[in-house]
């Protein structure tokens, strides 16, 4: 059942590109409600497929590497849809140390905390003191910047980067880039990066060979969601245009709590389960609010999201594991697509 | 200028007005207004409700945040600026001249209200 609706997947997105996607922008937008999926990014062309098959069969090669997406730990937070933040961030920090492959770093897309709290943060550096992978790269999320503008959350996690906190490195030949579309927010707006990060990004990109994997993180996605609950971000059209030339680009971004991803171009999008608690899908709730399930299920709503880089294909392809899952399987609730 | 901006937490804003009318404060218009210029508004569901309020001059307006998540109650024109507010927790403002003030969420700026002061 599940592999029958990867396969059909498989096909349309093969179909899609076929189609020659870039000249006539071919948008299209699938969210998998549950778990189990390999984003492979290979050249352009993207291939999706049961991650119980497929990956590993060129793991090891020199270059191939993966790092760990996690985010909104939103530490701090004890109403009902979680009572314990900083129990599920365990969780997920043990899941991360009992990965088979090593990954060589951590990205955290934001909110450490709930309330900006330097109590927050320090319970936030003590558990991922325990992380096997001892670099970890964080962007803020709108929790993490609450009472000082930030200031805090600069003096601890953005030494070096640039305005509100944002930068870009190299590793392995994949280019990152984290950016921060917290900051500043206007009234009646979603989430912003402003004049001076996108001129910043625009010089920080010119002169990559287009050949080179570009990797965009920040909180809040940078993809059109859900407008009425301010999930996405007003000017990340114009971030998107600088990236355009180059032939593998994956966005990864937080915020909204659930996993939704996006294929535009050689463009994949794509949004991290929370390791605190699930939020409801776009419209589904009378607000974004903490959504609470039955105590039983909680750790099937939230996850960590590992990437892996095969050099041999130039590709990524992302991952996402609910804290609840204990093996790599495609089987629990792999729900399919549904469009959006 | 009597504008007051005061932080106040559940029940303390009643034992702080009582104070302030036992001291007979001249700067504390408290005493002049009638109760129901005091006026409510709710943070429910990423939202403030009602969305505007028209009050009399020298009125107070009090926020309560009735979500889980933390919001603000910032004025878009700078004229008042709240500190984060957590579950429960409010924040007033006395209006002592006459306009339109607009205001939003700074944490989630979809979230847009409005105090009419006449």
């Amino acid at each position: 059942m599940a592999d029958k609706k990867q396969d059909l997947i498989d096909q349309q997105l093969q179909g899609f590109n076929d189609d020659g996607v870039d000249r006539r922008g071919f948008l299209k937008c699938m969210a998998w409600a549950g778990t189990g999926l390999v984003w492979t990014m290979s050249g352009g062309i993207p291939v999706s497929r049961a991650f119980a098959k497929g990956y590993g069969k060129d793991a090891g090669k020199a270059g191939d590497f993966s790092f760990v997406q996690i985010s909104d730990s939103h530490i701090g937070f004890n109403k009902p849809a979680n009572p314990d933040v900083t129990a599920t961030l365990q969780t997920a920090i043990n899941k991360i140390n009992a990965m088979s492959h090593k990954p060589d770093f951590i990205i955290h897309t934001g909110d450490l905390s709930q309330l900006s709290k330097p109590s927050e943060f320090d319970t936030l550096d003590q558990a991922l003191k325990g992380a096997s992978a001892k670099q970890i790269y964080f962007v803020p999320g709108e929790h993490d910047m609450l009472s000082d503008n930030g200031e805090q959350y600069l003096e601890r996690y953005g030494k070096g980067t640039k305005g509100t906190g944002w930068y870009s490195f190299d590793h392995k030949g994949v280019h990152f880039v984290g950016l921060v579309n917290v900051a500043n927010l206007k009234a009646g707006g979603m989430g912003s990066l402003g004049h001076e990060q996108l001129e910043w990004l625009e010089g920080d990109l010119k002169g990559r060979s287009a050949s080179t994997p570009i990797v965009l993180f920040a909180h809040i996605p940078l993809w059109t969601i859900y407008p009425d609950w301010g999930w996405g971000t007003d000017d990340s059209e114009q971030a998107l245009s600088y990236v355009k030339r180059f032939g593998s680009v994956t966005v990864l971004n937080g915020h909204i709590h659930q996993i939704m991803q996006k294929v535009e171009g050689k463009v994949s999008f794509h949004t991290a389960m929370s390791t605190a608690f699930p939020q409801p899908a776009p419209g589904k709730a009378p607000s974004a609010g903490p959504m609470k399930v039955p105590a039983d299920q909680l750790q099937q709503v939230l996850g960590i999201t590992d990437v892996n880089y095969v050099v041999s294909g130039r590709s990524l392809a992302v991952v996402d594991s609910p804290l609840g899952d204990s093996g790599s399987s495609a089987s629990g609730n792999g729900d399919g697509s549904s469009g959006s | 200028m009597t504008r007051k901006n005061v932080w106040v937490a559940g029940l303390a804003m009643p034992v702080m007005i009582a104070l302030l009318l036992l001291a007979g404060s001249p700067s504390v218009t408290a005493a002049d207004q009638p109760a129901a210029a005091n006026t409510e508004v709710k943070i429910d569901n990423f939202s403030f409700g009602p969305q505007t309020v028209t009050v009399p001059v020298g009125a107070t307006v009090t926020w309560t945040n009735r979500d889980d998540i933390p919001h603000t109650v910032v004025s878009t024109d700078g004229v008042f600026k709240s500190k984060v507010r957590d579950t429960d927790e409010t924040f007033s403002f006395t209006f002592t001249k006459a306009g339109t003030y607009p205001y939003f969420c700074s944490v989630h700026p979809k979230m847009t209200g409005k105090v009419v002061v006449q």
